[in-house]
C-alpha cells in the first residue's frame, strides 16, 4: 500500500513537471544560463552577436521542434554547440517557449 | 586686509572643492555587464573608486584608452561608444553608432577611435576628442579581431568572408583599404603582436591560424599550426576564445585551441608548433604575465570556475586557482605583480599577488566581466 502511494506520487509529480515545465528553482537556473551563457554569442539582451538574434520577432517563423533540436544537438558548420549534456528535452522545449514569448525580466 | 582675507578664503574653498591632482597610471575600469555600468579601480591601494552608470548593454564590452590615460572609450554590444573621463568619474560623451558592435581600437597617434560592428558589418572611425564620425568602411560581414597597427592602420578579420582587411586611416576621412582574401574558414578573433609587426587570426572553421606580416602585407596570409586537431572530432566550444597581444611570452605565443582542452604554443621565430599544454577545459583567455615566465588561463562553460597557471619553461600547469564562479577575465598590472580576476557569478573582482598566489583583495562588483587598466593606452594592439 505504501509503495503504491509513493509510486502514485512519483507518477503525479512527473506528469505535473511534463505539463508545467521545469520546477521553479530549475527555471531560474535555465533563465540564467540563457541570458549569460547563450548571451555570450547571442548577446545579453539576445538581440544577436556572433550568433543570430533570439528575440521573439526573429523566432516567430521558426519551427519550435527544430529549435529545441538545435539547442540540444548544435548546428554543424556554425559555432552553435550542443547543449544536450546540460539540458533535457523538456527543458530545451521550455527554453524555446520562453524565447518565443520573450524572456521574463 | 579684508580683501586679502576674502581672497585667501576663496582660494581655500577652491582648494577644497577641486580634487587633489593625481595621475592615471594606476587606474582602470571593470565592466559590470548586467547593470550597464563600470567600476573605477586603482591598483596601488587595490580599491574601487566608484561606479559610473548609463553605458547601455555591456555584454561583451571592451575598452581602449587615450594615450594620456585620462579617457576610456567603452564599446558596448548595443553599438554604443562611450567616452569616460576617469579623473572626473563621469561620461564625457556617448553615441550610438551602430546596431550591434563587438569592440574597437585606437590609432597609433591617439586621434582616431575605430569601432568594429556586426550590424551593419564594418568599421566606423571617430574623432577621439569629439566622437565626431569621420568615415565608415562597410564589409558585408561581421568584423572580429580589430587591432591598431603602426601607421595609423587598423587590421581586422571578417567572420563569414574569411578575409583580413587592413585600413590605412592616416587620412581618416578617406581611409584606404587593402584586402587579403582566402585566409581560412571563420576567423573568430585576431590580434597584433606587441611589436606591431604580425597580425594573427584564429580560425573557428578549421584547425589553424592565419598570419600576416604587416611589414610585407603584399605577401598575403599564411597558415600556421594547420591541422592541430590531428583529425580528431573537436569538443563543443561553449564560449569563443579571445586573442590579444597578451598571448606573447618571449619567443612563444600561447593560443587557445578550438575544441580541444589545450593551449597551443607557437614559435614566433620559426612559426611552427613549439608544444601544447593540456589544461582543465576549453581555454578562453591565455594571458602572459608581464615578463613572460607564466601564462594564466581561464575557461569556457562548464569548467569556468578555475584559473590555471602555465610555467613557460616547463610548458605545463603548475598552479590552479579558484577565484569564484564563472571567471570571465583576467588582467595584470603592467609590471605583473598583481593579477585582477573577475568572477561574474560571485559578483567579485579578486586580486592575486602573482609571486605568492595570495589573495590580496576581493572587491564586490555587479556581474563583472572585462577588466581594463590604463597601461593599455601605451601598448600597440590594446
Amino acid at each position: 500500500m505504501r509503495r503504491l502511494a509513493i509510486l502514485l506520487a512519483l507518477v503525479a509529480a512527473s506528469a505535473a513537471s511534463a505539463a508545467d515545465g521545469p520546477a521553479p528553482a530549475r527555471r531560474a537556473e535555465l533563465l540564467h544560463l540563457v541570458r549569460q551563457d547563450c548571451g555570450s554569442c547571442h548577446g545579453l539582451t539576445l538581440k544577436g552577436g556572433l550568433g543570430p538574434s533570439l528575440e521573439p520577432a526573429a523566432l516567430a517563423e521558426k519551427d519550435a521542434e527544430q529549435m529545441s533540436f538545435v539547442i540540444l544537438r548544435g548546428r554543424r558548420g556554425t559555432p552553435m554547440p550542443p547543449w544536450g549534456a546540460f539540458l533535457s528535452e523538456p527543458e530545451a522545449r521550455w527554453i524555446v517557449e520562453q524565447l518565443r514569448k520573450g524572456l521574463p525580466e | 586686509m579684508r580683501p586679502l582675507a576674502i581672497a585667501a578664503l576663496a582660494l581655500g574653498i577652491a582648494a577644497c572643492a577641486a580634487p587633489s591632482p593625481r595621475g592615471t597610471g594606476d587606474l582602470g575600469l571593470v565592466v559590470e555587464r548586467a547593470s550597464g555600468s563600470i567600476m573605477l579601480i586603482e591598483t596601488t591601494g587595490r580599491s574601487a573608486l566608484g561606479h559610473i552608470g548609463g553605458l547601455g548593454d555591456l555584454s561583451h564590452a571592451a575598452a581602449v584608452f587615450s594615450r594620456d590615460g585620462r579617457y576610456a572609450y567603452v564599446f558596448g554590444r548595443d553599438g554604443g561608444l562611450t567616452k569616460v573621463d576617469l579623473l572626473g568619474a563621469k561620461i564625457e560623451k556617448r553615441v550610438i553608432q551602430a546596431g550591434n558592435s563587438i569592440g574597437g581600437a585606437i590609432s597609433q597617434d591617439g586621434r582616431i577611435v575605430a569601432v568594429a560592428n556586426y550590424t551593419p558589418g564594418g568599421i566606423r572611425l571617430f574623432d577621439a576628442r569629439t566622437l565626431e564620425p569621420l568615415a565608415e568602411v562597410l564589409t558585408g560581414a561581421k568584423v572580429v579581431g580589430i587591432a591598431d597597427a603602426p601607421g595609423n592602420r587598423f587590421v581586422f578579420s571578417l567572420f563569414e568572408a574569411g578575409e583580413i582587411w587592413i585600413v590605412d586611416a592616416s587620412q581618416p576621412r578617406s581611409p584606404a583599404v587593402t584586402k587579403i582574401k582566402g585566409i581560412g574558414k571563420q576567423p573568430y578573433d585576431g590580434f597584433i603582436t606587441p611589436n606591431g609587426r604580425h597580425y594573427i587570426a584564429g580560425l573557428f572553421g578549421e584547425d589553424g591560424l592565419a598570419l600576416v606580416d604587416l611589414w610585407n602585407p603584399e605577401a598575403g596570409a599564411r597558415r600556421v599550426l594547420s591541422g592541430y586537431g590531428r583529425g580528431e572530432e573537436p569538443l563543443p566550444v561553449y564560449k569563443m576564445p579571445h586573442l590579444r597581444g597578451w598571448a606573447v611570452a618571449g619567443r612563444y605565443i600561447f593560443l587557445p585551441a578550438i575544441g580541444r582542452h589545450e593551449v597551443l604554443v607557437l614559435d614566433s621565430v620559426t612559426w611552427t608548433e613549439a608544444g601544447r599544454v593540456a589544461v582543465h577545459g576549453q581555454p578562453v583567455f591565455a594571458v602572459a604575465q608581464p615578463g613572460g615566465q607564466r601564462v594564466w588561463v581561464n575557461f569556457a562553460f562548464p569548467n569556468n570556475g578555475v584559473v590555471q597557471v602555465i610555467d613557460v619553461p616547463a610548458m605545463k600547469v603548475v598552479r590552479e586557482l579558484q577565484p569564484g564562479r564563472t571567471v570571465l577575465h583576467l588582467e595584470f598590472t603592467p609590471r605583473g605583480e598583481q593579477a585582477w580576476i573577475s568572477s561574474r557569478d560571485d559578483g567579485a573582482v579578486v586580486v592575486y599577488d602573482t609571486a605568492s598566489y595570495a589573495e590580496l583583495a576581493r572587491l564586490p562588483a555587479a556581474s563583472p566581466s572585462g577588466i581594463f587598466l590604463t597601461s593599455r593606452g601605451a601598448m600597440t594592439g590594446f
